[in-house]
């Protein structure tokens, strides 16, 4: 059995606008951060991989298993959707209850577990209220809720972090972050790119339909050669150090700190640079703290990627 | 360890899992049944299906029973039966609850949690199905029996003798059966109309005409009809009057076990069909 997510050249069309063109992806366990400005074709991906929509084209696996055969597929997969609607008239434990009860399983093991995952998402004693009466917070931990009640292996995430507070976000965040470290597939889309960035083990940039790029963060931006890596160097003599490093002559622009204390490097050949920089650490010259790649994050590769027209959603 | 990937798809189609097909059904009937009856948007339903009672509960209390006879009152009934629930109260009951199972979440954007929870489509579609023809059936048998109530109880004793020892049983059973099949043969249809269309009433409007001029049609294509059906099945025969006496075709008397088998004939042709669309249905709440 695989254990990858697997998408062979699929393509969806409505009609003829298009949804997404000819995707091809293998992602492993673990967080993989979706990126792509509205209308890229995100929704479209992740409701692909959960048969909501049919492929036009190419094929789908999840672990080895296809959307078509939902029996298996949705005992392995939770899925929590954008769509901030509800059947009527349920508290948010009968919400979650009435899923697990379509697994099969007995009322006391649902009962159990949706009270696990009431406990998860920290819910508390609104889980015995009526969904009509959450505001969009708890309508969002309420979904998270029953998509991780009957313990996926691969958790699909559309914007799950909208209209969540700071703190609660950081809790999902935590949330994330420890299913991914637990082996499992967790796939978010997110405008929330910084936060997102911080737990993210892999991106997939999408625009227009088609796919920009993806892997490891790192790799991809170091694939990104057009646009020079930025270094942020904290030390206690930075304009000596921007001046050692403009011999280097890929080393194209050097931005002192306001605080004095360092000093932000661009350049388009790090392993040069790094060179030099030890080289200049050894000589004691310049006192070195700290060194950190600038723009090595999702929200830069979206950037350079993707442009700035419109935000990533 | 590796983990087990579940039956394949050779093992499935030899052992499929009826179990849990039943446990899931089930499951999911109770969830639809509580949300089709103890909804405030079925209360119409509820006033479709009891509007003859309540007018003759009115009747009862009001009217002298010497005035009203066994024979004048059993074409009163057959009458209610075939014009008003038939025509139009089963018929409008149904396209309101069938409609809602599929469409009217789609519209209200919450199919989706059925469509990512552990249950094949087909049963999803069956369960959903079943779940409206329990709903409808409650209502609707439930007023039929409490019209039959009130016309015959306030004759006493004639009235036991009639029911017990006459046709009055017989034709309660009768009526019973003709609703239960009017219910699944609508339903099903409704089911179907409203995972074609985006708003099935227009088509269920065509349909309503369809079945009104039904016995106006050759005897063949009368065959696609559920009221040419139910005709045969009616245990007192109401003439045709008017315009349409004149142009109604009068087809060969089926048998009851025809008329019923052709009609759940037609159900199952009906619902082999809305499961394949179930199948391929997408999600596109931007387009509702």
């Amino acid at each position: 059995m695989t254990d990858r997510i697997v998408l062979d050249n699929v393509s969806k069309f409505y009609g003829e606008v298009l949804g997404v063109n000819r995707v091809s992806l293998s992602i492993p366990p673990g967080i993989t951060t979706l990126v792509g400005p509205n209308g890229s074709g995100k929704t479209t991906l992740m409701n692909l991989l959960t048969g909501l929509v049919q492929p036009s084209s190419g094929s789908i696996s999840v672990l080895g298993l296809s959307p078509s055969n939902s029996t298996g597929f949705f005992r392995e997969v939770g899925y929590c959707t954008q769509f901030d609607s509800f059947p009527r008239g349920l508290t948010g434990r009968q919400f979650v209850l009435d899923g697990l009860m379509l697994h099969g399983m007995s009322a006391a093991e649902a009962n159990r577990l949706t009270a696990e995952a009431l406990a998860r998402v920290d819910l508390g004693e609104a889980a015995g209220k009526r969904i009509e009466g959450y505001s969009k917070g708890m309508r969002q931990k309420i979904r998270l809720a029953q998509s991780i009640a009957h313990h996926p292996r691969v958790l699909i995430l559309d914007e799950p972090l909208n209209g969540l507070d700071p703190m609660a976000r950081a809790e999902s965040l935590a949330l994330f972050e420890e299913l991914g470290r637990q082996g499992m597939h967790v796939l978010i889309s997110s405008h929330i790119l910084d936060e997102v960035d911080r737990i993210s083990d892999r991106v997939v940039l999408i625009t227009g339909g088609y796919l920009v790029a993806e892997g490891d963060i790192h790799a991809v931006r170091t694939e990104v050669r057009d646009q020079p890596m930025q270094v942020l160097v904290r030390c206690d003599r930075p304009g000596l150090l921007a001046s050692r490093m403009f011999a280097l002559d890929h080393c194209v622009e050097a931005r002192l700190q306001p605080d004095g204390k360092g000093v932000l490097l661009r350049t388009g050949e790090m392993a040069a640079f790094y060179a030099l920089l030890n080289q200049v650490a050894a000589e004691g010259l310049v006192r070195i703290e700290a060194v950190a790649p600038a723009d090595d994050d999702a929200n830069a590769l979206y950037q350079y990627l993707i442009g700035s027209e419109g935000s990533a959603s | 360890m590796p983990r087990q990937n579940g039956p394949t798809l050779r093992e499935r189609r030899v052992h499929p899992p009826w179990g849990l097909w039943w446990i899931q059904g089930r499951r999911l009937v109770r969830i639809e049944v509580r949300r089709n009856l103890f909804s405030w948007k079925a209360g119409w339903i509820y006033v479709l299906a009891f509007t003859p009672t309540l007018i003759l509960a009115i009747h009862a209390g009001m009217d002298a029973r010497s005035a009203r006879d066994i024979e004048g009152d059993t074409e009163v009934l057959a009458r209610i039966v075939q014009l008003f629930y038939l025509r139009l109260a089963i018929f409008f009951g149904c396209l309101g609850i069938f409609s809602r199972l599929i469409r009217g979440e789609m519209i209200e954007r919450s199919l989706h949690f059925f469509l990512l929870s552990p249950v094949r489509r087909e049963v999803l579609l069956l369960a959903k199905f079943v779940a409206g023809s329990i709903s409808a059936l409650l209502l609707f048998e439930s007023a039929i029996v409490a019209d039959f109530a009130l016309l015959y109880l306030p004759f006493g004793g004639m009235a036991w003798t009639y029911i017990l020892n006459g046709p009055g049983l017989g034709q309660l059973a009768a009526y019973l059966g003709v609703a239960a099949l009017a219910c699944l043969g609508y339903g099903s249809v409704f089911l179907l109309l409203s995972m074609i269309f985006r708003n099935p009433t227009p088509a269920a409007m065509v349909f309503l005409l369809w079945e009104t001029i039904n016995p106006v049609l050759p005897s063949l294509l009368q065959k696609l009809s559920i009221a040419s059906y139910l005709r045969h099945l009616m245990p007192v025969a109401i003439a045709p009057e008017g315009f349409f006496a004149l142009l109604t075709v009068e087809t060969e008397p089926t048998a009851a076990w025809t008329a019923t088998l052709g009609l759940l004939l037609l159900i199952l042709a009906v619902l082999v069909y809305a499961c394949f669309r179930m199948r391929t249905l997408e999600i596109r709440y931007t387009t509702e």
